[in-house]
């Protein structure tokens, strides 16, 4: 049942990648280009996304445990410390650089041709870099 | 302002967006995960989370499937990828490493956490936006390489 649930979720996820136009690369750089040829169609994505969302964490806060029955994930410390945010300048750029995030970098590798693949590669060995470094800090501590 | 008069873009935007945020209501209702695609993807690449591995394995196979096949059916959609190989490069490692680091991407902390009002993800979301912004500019307006 898990599984099921996953693959439908993967699926639907999937298919509002590729609608909602996240999997054209150059249509998320014109997102970007704030100070150019600025493209706001990425605000109705986040926007159409959050929606649901909203609702959902809503159903879980009276619920209490999901449909397979497991506790919820909790809301994490609001920790702001150096991790997080050289995280997210380094994929801030990458993702300015590509114009993929790692959904549709994903979702698109079927017909994305090479440059797809590479990129998705690349994502892969970035990802387990982050462990490398991860490690190298819990050795210096 | 009538209908006809905003750009399809946006209403396929919506649209797609309304798909997304659903799809993480029945992972989060569903099996109590928070859907993002840069740990579900990162935890197998580095065997962390071994007893969720199936179940995301099932994710990962429907997200490169489902939209492979409409493509197949529907005809072929433009990534627009660049041609320009080192860059690619350098840039996924960057998102690999950065969304790591970060603990979250578009869909973990753009969707999921800030709908949720974590401030980690807000504050994610908001720097992630403005690199992106400022690369942008850079790379594009004052180097000329986008």
């Amino acid at each position: 049942m898990r599984n099921l649930v996953s693959a439908i979720s993967g699926g639907l996820f999937g298919l509002g990648l590729l609608i909602s136009g996240m999997t054209d690369t150059a249509k998320v750089q014109g997102w970007l280009d704030l100070f150019g040829q600025w493209d706001p169609t990425l605000a109705f994505v986040l926007g159409g996304a959050i929606l649901p969302m909203l609702l959902a964490w809503r159903i879980a806060a009276r619920r209490k445990v999901s449909a397979a029955g497991d506790a919820f994930p909790a809301l994490p410390e609001p920790l702001i410390d150096g991790r997080l945010l050289t995280g997210s300048i380094l994929f801030g750029a990458g993702w300015a650089l590509a114009g993929f995030c790692p959904g549709p970098a994903i979702a698109s590798v079927t017909w994305g041709g090479l440059g797809g693949v590479v990129f998705l590669i690349a994502m892969i060995g970035g990802m387990l870099l982050s462990t490398a470094v991860g490690k190298r800090r819990l050795a210096a501590a | 302002m009538s209908l006809s008069s905003i750009p399809s873009d946006w209403i396929f935007g919506l649209a797609g967006g309304l798909l997304i945020g659903l799809s993480a209501a029945i992972l989060l209702l569903g099996n109590a995960r928070i859907l993002g695609a840069s740990g579900i993807l990162g935890s197998i690449v580095e065997g962390s989370e071994p007893d969720a591995a199936t179940e995301r394995l099932w994710f990962l196979g429907a997200l490169i499937g489902v939209p492979g096949i409409a493509v197949l059916i529907f005809g072929a959609s433009e990534t627009n990828v660049s041609g320009d190989l080192p860059l690619l490069v350098l840039a996924g490692v960057l998102v690999g490493l950065g969304t790591r680091l970060a603990n979250g991407c578009t869909s973990g902390h753009g969707v999921c956490g800030m709908s949720r009002f974590s401030w980690r993800s807000i504050v994610s979301t908001l720097v992630y936006l403005a690199a992106g912004f400022v690369v942008m500019f850079v790379a594009r307006h004052i180097l000329g390489v986008l």
